[in-house]
C-alpha cells in the first residue's frame, strides 16, 4: 500500500483555547451511535459550538473568518479520555490535517498519526504566538512542517516537535501500520507458537 | 538480568521492529464491543482480510443497552442497528461473541475476568481506554483506537512503541471507609491527569498485596485517567485463586503449568523502574472529585478550591472553568452539596464486592426524597450473584432501581442520562462536561460507599459518618 509521504501541512488555523480538552468534548458519546465515520465532521466539538436547540453558540469554529482552517491549534493534554477514534475521525473529516497543541493524551496521538493527521508540539507561549498572528490575520498560512520540526506563519516561525516515531512514519509513508503488519504475519504466528496460551 | 513484568511480556510478545522503531506486539487477547469494533470490521472487509484469530477474539455488548429493557428492538434504532451490525460481525467472522441471550453478557473489563479470559503475562487490546483493568492480572493491557482494532482483527498484532515503568508502592492500612476507588483518585491527584504520559504503573505494596482482585481492577481501571497507557499488578496467589476454575481458564495439568509459568512473570527483585512513587496509605482519605477531570479531586472534609487563591495562571484558569461548569461554589465544603442523582456501576466500581459492601451499610436506610438512585451491574453474571444474595432486595428497599448489566449511566449512551444540570453522585470513572448523558449534567465521582451515603443524605457526605464507621 502506497501512503502519502506527509512531510508538511500547510494552511489556515484556528486557536481552540484550553486544557484537557477531552475526546468527550471533541466528539460526545451519543454521535457514536454509528456504524461508519462518514458524517462524523459536524458534530465536532459539538456540545461547545451549539446550543441545546441547535442554535450556535460563541466558538471559534463557528465564526466565518476561520471557516476552511486546516491546522488545528489547542492547549495542554489534548485529547484525553476516552480512546475513540471518533474523535480524530471527527477533526479530520471537519477538514483539519493538523493538530498543534503544547501536548497530547498518548492514545489520541496514536490514532491521529494512523490516520496521516500529524500531532505536533509547541510551547505555550509559540502557540500563542501563532494564535495571535491567526487573530490578526485569519488568512495568514501555517505550515506545519513535519519533517524540520517547525511551525512557519507570515514570516515567523517557532520550533515544534513531532516524536521520532510518528515524525519516521509520517515523512515516510509509513503512518498506517497494516502493510508492515501483514507483512510480519509469518513471524507473528511463528511467536504465537511459542506462547502456550496461543500455541494451536 | 532483573526484569520487570512489562518488560517480560513486552519480550514475550515482540514480534519484530518496523522500520519507524515501534514494536510489531503480539495481541494474545482481542476484546471487542458494539461502539468501536464496526468501523474496524468495515476496514477488514474493504482490504479483503479475515480476521486473524477469531479464537482469540471475543464480544460482549455493553455501553448501548438499555437496562430497562431486554427484549429487541430496543427503542432507540441506532443503538439496534449496532447490535445487529456486532452480531453480523462476529457471526461472518466466527468470533465469541457473550450476547444478552448468553446470560454471560456485561461490561467488557468485567466479562474478560469473568469468564477465565483475562490472564497473567499476556497481552490484551480493546478498543476502550479503560482495558488497562485487566491489568490487574498481571497482563498489559491496551486500549486502542478503531485503526488499530482493525489491525489487531487482521494481523492479531499491533505497531507500539515501548512503555516506561513507574512503580508505585502503597503501603500501611488503608482507614476504614478508604476504598481502592480513593486510592486511585488519590493517586490522579497527586500525580496528575496527565502525570502517566509514556508510562505504564506497576501498583504494589503491601496494600496491593492485601487488595483482592476485584480491588486491583478498580485500581488498574483508573490508570488511564492518570495518563498511563496501561496499568498492572504482579500475579501472586490472589491472582491464581481468582482464575481458578474460570471457564476459559486452564484445567486439569495444564493449570499447574500455567500457574508455574504466570509466576515467572512476575516482576524480578531489583528490576530497573524509569521512576518510584511511595505513598503511605494512611494519608488517603475519601476522595471525590469537583471539578471535570478525575485529577480535580480532594477529600471529603476539604473544601472546594477557590481560583483567587491561586497564582498559577494555569491552576487559575482550569478551576474557572470547572467551577464555572459545575455550578459550585469557591471555598466551600463539598460536603453538604446537594445531588439529584446516584450512580451505582461501571467497569470501575460495578462488580460484586462493590454491591455488597453498600448493601450491608445501606440495609434499613432509605434514599433521601427527591434523589433518583440507580444501581447497575456490570455483567449479568455480577446481576445473578447479587440477586442470590438478595443484594438486589437490599438496594431496592433502600430506594434503588435495581436495573440490568450494562454501561449505563457511567456514559450515558443508552437511555440512562442526566437531565439538565443534575448532579450525580457516581461511582464511574470520568467527570468530563457532559459525561453522564446532559449537556450540562454534573457528576462527582467517590467510592460506591460515598455514593451510598450521597444517597441516602441527599447531598455529599463524608460515609464514614453516615454510616458510623470507626476512623
Ligand atoms: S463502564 Fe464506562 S468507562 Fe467502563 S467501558 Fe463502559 S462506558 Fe467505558
Amino acid at each position: 500500500m502506497a501512503l502519502a509521504k506527509i512531510t508538511q501541512i500547510a494552511g489556515r488555523g484556528v486557536y481552540v483555547p484550553g486544557n484537557d480538552i477531552d475526546t468527550d468534548r471533541i466528539i460526545p458519546a451519543r454521535f457514536m451511535k454509528c456504524v461508519t465515520f462518514d458524517g462524523l465532521g459536524e458534530f465536532l466539538f459539538y456540545d461547545v459550538r451549539k446550543n441545546a436547540d441547535g442554535t450556535d453558540r460563541a466558538h471559534p469554529l463557528n465564526e466565518a473568518r476561520f471557516k476552511g482552517a486546516t491546522v488545528l491549534l489547542s492547549g495542554a493534554n489534548f485529547g484525553c479520555g476516552s480512546s475513540r477514534e471518533h474523535a480524530p475521525q471527527a477533526i479530520q473529516k471537519y477538514g483539519f490535517r493538523a493538530v498543534v497543541a503544547e501536548n497530547f493524551a498518548e492514545i489520541f496521538f496514536g490514532n491521529c498519526t494512523t490516520l496521516g493527521m500529524p500531532c505536533a508540539t509547541a510551547s505555550r507561549a509559540d502557540i500563542a504566538k501563532i494564535a495571535a498572528a491567526i487573530e490578526k490575520n485569519p488568512q495568514i498560512e501555517v505550515v506545519v512542517d513535519v519533517a524540520q520540526q517547525e511551525i512557519r506563519f507570515g514570516d515567523q516561525s517557532v520550533k515544534a516537535e513531532v516524536r521520532a516515531a510518528a515524525r519516521d512514519a509520517l515523512v515516510n509513508g509509513r503512518w498506517d501500520a497494516i502493510g508492515e503488519l501483514l507483512d510480519g504475519m509469518t513471524a507473528m504466528k511463528a511467536k504465537a507458537q511459542g506462547l502456550p496460551y496461543l500455541a494451536a | 538480568m532483573p526484569k520487570s513484568l512489562f518488560e517480560k511480556v513486552w519480550d514475550a510478545h515482540s514480534v519484530r521492529t518496523l522500520a519507524n522503531g515501534q514494536t510489531q506486539l503480539l495481541i494474545g487477547t482481542h476484546l471487542i464491543h458494539e461502539v468501536t469494533s464496526p468501523q474496524a470490521f468495515g476496514m477488514v472487509r474493504d482490504l479483503g482480510l479475515k480476521v486473524a484469530m477469531p479464537h482469540r477474539t471475543f464480544a460482549t455488548v455493553d455501553h448501548i443497552v438499555p437496562t430497562d429493557q431486554f427484549a429487541e428492538p430496543y427503542r432507540d434504532e441506532l443503538a439496534q442497528a449496532m447490535m445487529n451490525e456486532l452480531r453480523k460481525n462476529c457471526a461472518e467472522f466466527g468470533i465469541t461473541f457473550f450476547d444478552r441471550a448468553s446470560g454471560k453478557q456485561g461490561i467488557v473489563h468485567i466479562v474478560g475476568p469473568e469468564q477465565g479470559i483475562t490472564q497473567p503475562g499476556t497481552t490484551i487490546a480493546c478498543g476502550d481506554s479503560h482495558t488497562s483493568t485487566h491489568g490487574a492480572f498481571g497482563a498489559i493491557a491496551f486500549g486502542i483506537g478503531t485503526t488499530q482494532i482493525r489491525d489487531v482483527l487482521a494481523t492479531q498484532s499491533m505497531a507500539l512503541g515501548k512503555l516506561k515503568v513507574r512503580r508505585i508502592n502503597v503501603t500501611g492500612h488503608l482507614r476504614p471507609g478508604v476504598y481502592a476507588k480513593d486510592v486511585i483518585l488519590h493517586l490522579i491527584r497527586i500525580l496528575g491527569v496527565n502525570g502517566g504520559t509514556g508510562f505504564a504503573y506497576e501498583y504494589g505494596g503491601d496494600v496491593f498485596d492485601r487488595f483482592t482482585m476485584e480491588e486491583r481492577m478498580t485500581v488498574c481501571n483508573m490508570s488511564i485517567e492518570g495518563g498511563a497507557r496501561a496499568g498492572y499488578v504482579n500475579p501472586d496467589e490472589t491472582t491464581f485463586a481468582y482464575l481458578k476454575g474460570r471457564p476459559y481458564s486452564p484445567q486439569g495439568a495444564s493449570w499447574d503449568a500455567a500457574v508455574t509459568r504466570w509466576k515467572s512473570f512476575a516482576s524480578d527483585a531489583g528490576c530497573h523502574y524509569d521512576d518510584v512513587v511511595n505513598i503511605n496509605a494512611a494519608d488517603i482519605a475519601p476522595t471525590v472529585t469537583w471539578g471535570i477531570n478525575p485529577g480535580q479531586a480532594i477529600s471529603i472534609r476539604e473544601s472546594i478550591p477557590d481560583p483567587t487563591k491561586v497564582t498559577a495562571v494555569d491552576e487559575k484558569a482550569s478551576i474557572e472553568e470547572a467551577l464555572a461548569y459545575m455550578k459550585l461554589t469557591p471555598g466551600a465544603p463539598i460536603k453538604g452539596t446537594k445531588i439529584d442523582v446516584a450512580f451505582l456501576g461501571s467497569c470501575t466500581n460495578g462488580r460484586l464486592s462493590d454491591f455488597q459492601e453498600v448493601a450491608r451499610f445501606i440495609k434499613g436506610r432509605k434514599v433521601a426524597a427527591g434523589v433518583k438512585a440507580i444501581a447497575v451491574p456490570g455483567s449479568q453474571i455480577v446481576a445473578i450473584q447479587c440477586e442470590k444474595l438478595g443484594l438486589d432486595k437490599i438496594l431496592a428497599e433502600a430506594g434503588f432501581e435495581w436495573r440490568s448489566a450494562g454501561c449505563s449511566m457511567c456514559l450515558a449512551m443508552n437511555p440512562d442520562k442526566l437531565i439538565g444540570d443534575q448532579l450525580c453522585a457516581s461511582s464511574s470513572n470520568r467527570n468530563f462536561k457532559g459525561r453522564q448523558g446532559s449537556t450540562t449534567g454534573r457528576t462527582i465521582l467517590m467510592s460506591p460507599l460515598m455514593v451510598a451515603a450521597a444517597a441516602v443524605t441527599g447531598s455529599i457526605a463524608d460515609a464514614r459518618e453516615v454510616f458510623a464507621l470507626n476512623n
